[in-house]
């Protein structure tokens, strides 16, 4: 398999070469590698972009063609803070950290439930759950506000954590129930006849085999919950807005600053990656867990 | 130290199909290790799984030293169980894998360091039990599955295929080392297997099943001296007997023109039937090297020479459809392509009922 298409692909890379002078050789591979290169940084050419904005100044980043040695400088992070992003960043890191704690401990049991003791309509439960996923937000958007709006609980950051867990918790669930199903049930099986209860159980045994499955789950969680706009836009305002909404009153308010907005940006973003930064390993070893073995 | 008692004990997944254990009838007395054995699907780990509390028993009783555990789970029932894939937890080090059924049941932490020592000792995994299990090898894990289980002093220690996974020369090993111990621990043991080598080597009794139901619960030998129908009869021993349906003509049975005699109690046992199952065990059939021609006439198509004897896989010369496998002499001149001639002993006769099976007389 991998002879012939290593074959198709120096045959149509160089068509002109002699068939002497035919090696197993390299013209394909290196074409691949060049392509991939050339994709990945198409990829991440736009996040540069916006990282090298945010240390410019305002008029540097409107220079056409755009400089790629200049001094830099944090006048605009100094901007974008005096503009008042602080209670957004505080705002968006407990709405994501509670929701994602909250996720995590309604998940876990969820998902043992749902693969380690079947029972006759898991299959229904399983659907149920990804079910409210199906309808667009945008569908639900107004009923929400009103039952928000009634409860008096617009622009409250619990508000926000509420939906964020509600969110994510079907991914979740979902989520954990694969790590879960590579558990050998013969451990269960062990664990009891050993004498441990449930809750044991689950500490014990369980939890440590499936804690890469937990950390990816919960970076999952992150993420989506971090960069929520939608939720966030339309019930919240000066008291519990989030870090997007932010942005976005950002942009309209001071026009099209480029560079301060990519400093916003970059603030924006740099929580998100420091959590996969954090979680790598261990979400490396969860994506690959039922690879292993 | 326990006797374990199945009474009618059932497991029927889908009510109205065949029970995966069909009233399972067997008496364990304390200190004896039986094995259950049969074909995959047979029930035995089922059976097995019904004694540890993991199946529920759907009709009849399990009774363990007169105590009817139905309603027991697994934990209360002073049971410790080791199981195919050894089932360690991957996180927890050797030591932390033997004392988990101690700590679980609360004990001193000086006793739990003792007898993870003892058991430790014992196994020979004193050098291991700060490792984790990935990084020992099989027959090590195996071993750390079984100082799980002896840690616990439990009253009956149960085997689900516990050497399935080791290579054949551990296997062998392992099995004597469980068989020794067992011995010392006087341990009611009941051991799952398919390999019936595994069964007649190990077992004070042995217990065949197949498709649920029980065929013969006897000691290794009398199963391979007096098997109760044709299925005990093939499946125990190997090479398995040589089962054949021959016509009755006289006081025998006709093989290739040859008439094997059957002794008058089997003769009627088997009323009118014209045919009857006959089974000879390979070393039963002896072969008539005078050549003086009055054995059954077969062509040999495989020698396999084990050194201290011999198996010649050979068809009748009359008939290319029935094979027959004979024990010869170790070192034996007989080749490929050969026709040997076969005598056999009314003695050495097995005869079988040809539509049901059941041992005749």
């Amino acid at each position: 398999m991998a002879a012939t298409i290593e074959d198709t692909s120096t045959t149509t890379s160089a068509p002109a070469r002699t068939e002497g002078s035919r090696r197993p050789s390299s013209v394909g591979p290196v074409l691949l590698t060049t392509l991939t290169w050339i994709v990945a940084i198409g990829f991440f050419f736009p996040v540069l972009w916006m990282v090298l904005t945010a240390f410019k100044t305002e008029s540097a980043a409107y220079t056409d063609p755009p400089t790629l040695f200049f001094s830099p400088t944090l006048e605009q992070f100094e901007a974008v803070f005096d503009a008042g992003i602080g209670p957004y960043l505080a705002n968006s890191l407990g709405a994501t950290a509670i929701s994602t704690i909250l996720v995590l401990l309604l998940a876990t049991p969820a998902a043992f439930a749902l693969s380690l003791r079947p029972v006759e309509k898991t299959q229904d439960v399983l659907f149920f759950f990804i079910s409210t996923k199906m309808l667009p937000v945008v569908a639900a958007i107004v009923p929400i506000y009103v039952v928000v709006n009634e409860i008096r609980a617009l622009d409250n950051i619990w508000t926000l954590i509420v939906l964020y867990t509600a969110m994510n918790l079907p991914i979740a669930v979902w989520m954990m129930r694969s790590f879960f199903l590579e558990v050998p049930k013969e451990l269960l099986e062990a664990a009891s006849i050993d004498g441990a209860s449930l809750g044991r159980t689950l500490r014990e045994v369980v939890l440590p085999i499936i804690s890469p499955g937990i950390f990816a789950t919960a970076l999952i969680c992150v993420i989506f919950a971090w960069n929520e706009f939608f939720f966030a836009v339309n019930l919240t305002a000066a008291n519990a807005g989030t870090v997007p909404v932010f942005l976005v009153g950002f942009i309209t308010s001071e026009g099209l600053y480029w560079a301060r907005l990519s400093a916003a940006a970059t603030l924006a973003a740099l929580p998100v990656v420091l959590a996969g930064w954090f979680a790598q390993n261990k979400l490396v070893q969860g994506l690959s867990f039922g690879a292993v073995k | 130290m326990a006797e374990v008692v199945f009474d009618q004990a059932s497991r029927i997944y889908t009510p109205g199909a065949t029970p995966a254990v069909d009233k399972l009838d067997l008496t364990i007395t304390d200190g004896e290790l039986v094995v259950l054995v049969g074909p995959s699907g047979s029930g035995k780990s089922t059976a097995l799984r019904m004694l540890a509390g993991l199946e529920p028993i759907d009709a009849g009783s399990v009774r363990i030293d007169g105590r009817d555990v139905v309603d027991v789970p697994s934990k209360d029932r002073d049971i410790a169980m080791v199981f195919q894939s050894y089932a360690l937890y991957p996180a927890k080090t050797v030591r932390e894998n033997m004392a988990f059924p101690l700590k679980m049941r609360r004990m001193d932490k000086e006793e739990q360091a003792k007898r993870v020592a003892d058991a430790a000792e014992l196994l020979g995994l004193t050098d291991y039990l700060d490792r984790k299990p990935k990084a020992l090898s099989g027959g090590q894990r195996q071993r750390v599955a079984m100082g799980r289980a002896i840690v616990r002093e439990p009253r009956v220690f149960l085997m689900d295929e516990p050497l399935s996974n080791l290579d054949a020369k551990m296997r062998v090993q392992t099995r004597s080392q469980i068989a020794s111990l067992q011995n010392r621990l006087e341990v009611t043991t009941v051991y799952v297997t398919h390999d019936q080598v595994e069964a007649m080597t190990m077992g004070d009794r042995v217990a065949v099943l197949r498709d649920g139901a029980l065929q013969q619960y006897a000691t290794p030998s009398e199963l391979y001296d007096r098997p109760v129908n044709a299925f005990v009869a093939g499946f125990i021993g190997s090479p398995a007997m040589n089962l054949l349906d021959l016509r009755r003509s006289g006081d025998g049975v006709t093989l290739g023109g040859m008439e094997i005699p059957l002794h008058r109690e089997v003769r009627d046992a088997a009323g009118s039937a014209d045919t009857v199952t006959v089974g000879v065990r390979p070393e039963d059939l002896a072969l008539d090297s005078d050549g003086s021609g009055g054995g059954v006439k077969a062509v040999v198509d495989v020698v396999e020479e084990l050194g201290s004897e011999s198996y010649l896989y050979a068809h009748m010369a009359e008939d290319e459809a029935t094979t027959l496998v004979v024990r010869g002499p170790g070192r034996t001149n007989v080749r490929y392509g050969e026709t040997i001639a076969l005598r056999v002993d009314a003695d050495a006769v097995h005869a079988f009922d040809a539509s049901t099976g059941a041992r005749l007389a």
